[in-house]
C-alpha cells in the first residue's frame, strides 16, 4: 500500500502540535507521578542517544569517518561547544577523512 | 496606560527574541540543510520538505517521520513514534505553563506551544521573572525561517553537491543531537550511563537485525520507540529522579 505524503506531514504536524500544546493549556500544576516524571525526564536523552548510533556511522561514506565524528562531536560538545559548532566540527572530520582515506 | 505600557514591553521582549534567535537560526539552518538531506531520501520535494520544517520545526521528530515515510510504514505508525519522539515537548511545555503568568490567556498558550523547540525552550526558560511570550515569538520568527529554506535547500541541493560534501553535511544533525545529550551528561553520572547503554543497545539492536531476517523488518521508527520506551522506563524504576534535580535541569 502506498501513502499520501500529505496525509503524513499532516499526522506528524497535528501529533506534534498536540503533545506541544496540551500541557501548556491543559496542565497548570506540575505532574506528581514520580513514574511518569522520571520516564518524560530520561526519554530526549535515550531517543537521541538511539537515533545517532550507530547511525551516524551508516550515514557517512566510509564507517571510519563517522566513527570520527562520533568522537568528535562528543569531545566537542562536552567541552561546552554550542549546537553549530558541535555540528560544523563533525562535517569538517568527515570532509577531512574522506578527502584522505 | 497600563495597557500601552505592556504593548511597549512586548516589542521590547520580541526584540529581545528576535536577537537571541539570530544564532539559533544561523545552527538551524546548517542542520536543516542535512535533514532536508535525509528528507530527499525518504522522497518529498522540496516543497514538502518546506511544508513539513514550518509546521513542525522539529528536529529529531522530523527525522524520525523521514523514517516512517521512507518506510512506507502504517499512518498510525507515524502518529505514534511522532509521540513517542517528542515526548520531551511535552514535558518542556509542563515547564513553561510554570514559567508563563498564571492569567496568561488561551491564544497565547496555543501559540506558545507551537515554538516549542529545544533551543527555544532553552533561552525561554531561562528568562528572568514570568515568560512574556513575545520574547519566544521573536526566536521563531528568525528561526523558523531558516530550519524551513534550510530544509527546502537540503533537498534541492542534496542531489547537486559531490558524494563527499553530502557524506560530510549528513552528520550535522547527529552533531546537533550531541550538543544536545552530552553537556548533560558531563553533569550527571546517570544521563551519561544512559547515553553510552542506549548507544550499545541501539547497536546490538542493529547487529542483531543484520543477521536475523525477523528483526530486519522491524522498521527504523519501531526500533527507537521500543529501545526509548524499555530504556527510559527502566532508568525511571532504577534511578527515579528528583523533583528539585529535574527543575534545576530542565
Amino acid at each position: 500500500m502506498t501513502h499520501n505524503m500529505y496525509i503524513y506531514i499532516f499526522i506528524m504536524a497535528l501529533t506534534t502540535y498536540a503533545v506541544r500544546v496540551l500541557p501548556l493549556t491543559l496542565i497548570r500544576k506540575q505532574v506528581k507521578n514520580q513514574f511518569i516524571q522520571s520516564f518524560l525526564y530520561y526519554v530526549p536523552y535515550v531517543t537521541l542517544a538511539v537515533m545517532t548510533f550507530p547511525a551516524i556511522i551508516n550515514a557517512t561514506q566510509t564507517p571510519v569517518s563517522g566513527l570520527a565524528a562520533l568522537i568528535i562531536g562528543i569531545i566537542a560538545a562536552y567541552f561546552g561547544a554550542g549546537l553549530f559548532k558541535v555540528a560544523v566540527s563533525c562535517c569538517f572530520i568527515v570532509l577531512i577523512f574522506e578527502l584522505f582515506l | 496606560m497600563k495597557t500601552s505600557n505592556t504593548s511597549l514591553n512586548n516589542i521590547t521582549q520580541l526584540k529581545e527574541g528576535i536577537r537571541d534567535g539570530i544564532p539559533i537560526g544561523m545552527g538551524y539552518f546548517a542542520v536543516a540543510f542535512s535533514l532536508g538531506i535525509a528528507a530527499k531520501k525518504a522522497g518529498l520535494s522540496p516543497f514538502q520538505g518546506f511544508l513539513t520544517s514550518a509546521l513542525i520545526n522539529a528536529s529529531a521528530g522530523e527525522y524520525a517521520g523521514f523514517t516512517v515515510i521512507a518506510a512506507n510504514a502504517p499512518y498510525l505508525e507515524m502518529a505514534i513514534i511522532t509521540l513517542i519522539i517528542n515526548a520531551r515537548y511535552f514535558l518542556m511545555s509542563c515547564a513553561l505553563s510554570q514559567k508563563i503568568n498564571p492569567d496568561t490567556p488561551l491564544h497565547h498558550r496555543l501559540l506558545l506551544g507551537h515554538v516549542i523547540t529545544d533551543e527555544i525552550f532553552g533561552i525561554s526558560i531561562s528568562r528572568p521573572d514570568y515568560l512574556n511570550p513575545f520574547y519566544s515569538y521573536g526566536a521563531i520568527i528568525f528561526a523558523s525561517p531558516c530550519w524551513a529554506t534550510g530544509t527546502m535547500l537540503g533537498i534541492i541541493a542534496g542531489s547537486l553537491l559531490p558524494g563527499r560534501i553530502v557524506s560530510a553535511l549528513s552528520v550535522a544533525l547527529y552533531g546537533m543531537f550531541l550538543a544536545v545529550i552530552i553537556p548533560p551528561s558531563r553533569k550527571s553520572k546517570t544521563i551519561a550511563v544512559l547515553v553510552v547503554v542506549s548507544f550499545m543497545l541501539s547497536f546490538l539492536l542493529n547487529y542483531f537485525a543484520s543477521v536475523s531476517s525477523i528483526i530486519a523488518n522491524i522498521s527504523e521508527g519501531t526500533k527507537t520507540i521500543i529501545l526509548t520506551v524499555v530504556i527510559s522506563a527502566a532508568a525511571a524504576i532504577i534511578k527515579p529522579v528528583k523533583q528539585e534535580e529535574e527543575q534545576n535541569d530542565a
